[in-house]
């Protein structure tokens, strides 16, 4: 029929461009992953050979996978609940009656969102340095020691997630405002009558109203959170002592440092199935308990 | 609690937020102004003594800054363009024209939103190389030329467009691509503007593809200029804050210029079905 062609033709560049340069190149990674693709192959391809899951075998035996694949879930499990806490408060505090001059601190507290994150974290770097940082001479100020913020392995990671979650926190709280905004005013009403103290009207009118907001925000935030590179690649540069290097810096220090493309590969295909594994963990759990 | 002192409470702390969010941002500008090692001086000085534009000359004159910049534009400028027109055609065929599959095509595009794009990365720099793309302008900008969330936009926008015009235009006799060029177009208007700052906004600051794509300086965004500064001349606090007033500047005047298409556009790309 004439308007299905039609419909294939306004189809056909998006499509093309994806799959070229998206999903053949996944499908291809999966295969990469099975090879021993290295710098000797990246010369000369009679150099590849097919080496099955050997890749991922090996990876299971590096200590220094696991550990990057550790400070990552650090980074998820205390960045993304910060993270969507500051969305969420500011949110509540944008949608008070009492709040004066919405849209003004709208914009200025989504404006970190917009930035770009390699130069916010230059700033940072600098903000928390050691010696001549902002942050270590208010700490003076009160009284308290100076900390070396990225080079101590124990601080670095700390203030890898404050600037995650400084530099994110709009995006979600724009999401939450909107749905905040969505619940039915009478709601509140009807509580108040019934003499529902401001704490109770939260916990439960506007928790389970926010719901299904909340839990695209969660899957969302997670699968973002997990993709950890920029920062420390700017901030720390995986360090100190290896205590800010995550699974996405792994594979670009596999692949793009060493060359060694299929264990690269393999990294960043554990990475999706962890991602995977935990997205549908993530609805799973949400949905029990709902009425089907 | 008493009325007046919720007040306080609650537009005291978004001033405090505020603050927090927005400092750092006025403390690069401030130390940009700064002469060359005032900032590293005990105690921190929050305001430069002898305002100076002397980094930000450096910056262009010897740093090559104006060179990186172009380069930003340009890249950013042509993703966002070419992804506009990739995104509303297929975005629209989605909304607006029946085909067999439709819906379990467009499933699979928001299904594949779960891969993360890192996956692809390493393929698709063995595909640019042998291309003969690797460290060019084209290979940054092709992978960017069509986006999944772009198409998802634009097809939710378009879904609320009334199909008895499209239909009245049909039985007019007008052809397809007249229909979307001369009537669709112009309703999609809107969505056409968040789309494009969207799309630029992203690409400009995008990090880690062009980091692995472009191997040689002369081709190097604002970004990867930064990121590789910061690790030349990590001692010049007031010339990396010049630099980073440079790189950001921009995509902020420009948010702040377009803010409700773009809030509207991350709304209507976060609200899913």
């Amino acid at each position: 029929m004439n308007r299905s062609r039609t419909a294939w033709l306004f189809l056909t560049p998006a499509l093309l461009v994806l799959g070229v340069f998206f999903v053949l190149p996944v499908i291809g990674a999966l295969g990469l992953s099975l090879t021993d693709y290295d710098l000797y192959a990246l010369a000369d391809i009679h150099n590849l050979r097919f080496v099955g899951l050997h890749n991922y075998w090996a990876l299971l035996q590096r200590p220094l996978f696991w550990s990057a694949l550790g400070h990552t879930f650090y980074f998820v499990a205390a960045g993304v609940p910060l993270s969507i806490g500051a969305s969420l408060g500011t949110a509540l505090l944008l949608n008070s009656p009492l709040a004066r001059m919405k849209p003004l601190f709208r914009t200025v507290l989504f404006a970190p969102v917009v930035t770009t994150a390699v130069a916010v974290a230059v700033i940072w770097r600098y903000l928390f340095n050691t010696k001549y940082g902002l942050v270590n001479s208010a700490l003076a100020g009160l009284g308290l020691h100076p900390v070396d913020w990225l080079g101590d392995p124990h601080w670095a990671m700390p203030t890898i997630i404050a600037f995650a979650v400084w530099k994110n926190f709009g995006y979600n709280m724009i999401i939450f405002l909107a749905g905040l905004q969505a619940i039915p005013a009478e709601l509140y009403e009807a509580a108040r009558i019934d003499g529902a103290s401001a704490p109770r009207q939260f916990w439960h009118i506007t928790l389970p109203m926010l719901k299904p907001t909340m839990v695209m925000v969660m899957v969302l935030t997670v699968a973002g959170y997990f993709q950890l590179f920029a920062e420390p690649y700017v901030m720390t540069e995986g360090g100190p002592l290896q205590s800010t290097m995550s699974v996405l810096y792994l594979m670009y220090e596999d692949g793009f440092k060493w060359w060694n493309l299929g264990v690269a590969s393999a990294v960043a295909f554990l990475l999706f199935g962890i991602i995977f594994v935990i997205t549908v963990l993530l609805l799973r759990l949400t949905r029990r308990g709902e009425p089907a | 609690m008493n009325p007046r002192l919720a007040r306080w409470l609650v537009n005291g702390a978004l001033l405090g937020c505020a603050a927090v969010a927005v400092l750092p941002l006025l403390w690069m500008l401030s130390v940009s102004f700064m002469a060359p090692g005032e900032a590293s001086s005990l105690p921190p000085p929050l305001l430069p003594t002898h305002p100076t534009l002397g980094n930000y000359r450096e910056l262009f004159a010897h740093a090559g800054m104006g060179r990186y910049a172009l380069n930003s534009l340009l890249i950013s400028s042509a993703i966002a363009l070419l992804a506009l027109v990739c995104n509303l055609m297929a975005g629209y065929a989605f909304a607006k024209l029946r085909f067999v599959g439709r819906e379990r095509l467009f499933q699979a595009l928001i299904g594949a939103l779960v891969i993360p794009a890192q996956v692809a990365m390493l393929p698709l720099f063995l595909l640019l190389k042998y291309a003969g793309l690797v460290n060019s302008y084209a290979g940054v900008i092709v992978p960017g030329m069509a986006s999944i969330f772009g198409i998802y936009l634009v097809r939710q926008f378009a879904r609320s467009l009334p199909d008895e015009l499209l239909e009245a235009a049909r039985i007019d006799g007008a052809g397809e691509w007249r229909i979307f060029v001369q009537i669709v177009l112009p309703l999609l208007k809107p969505i056409m503007v968040t789309l494009t700052i969207f799309t630029f906004l992203a690409a400009w600051n995008d990090f880690m593809w062009p980091l692995i794509e472009l191997t040689g300086q002369e081709h190097y965004t604002l970004p990867l200029a930064l990121a590789s500064l910061a690790r030349e001349h990590s001692e010049d606090s007031e010339l990396m804050m010049a630099g980073s007033v440079v790189t950001v500047l921009p995509v902020l005047l420009l948010f702040l210029a377009l803010q409700r298409h773009y809030l509207q556009g991350l709304l209507l790309g976060s609200v899913k079905g």
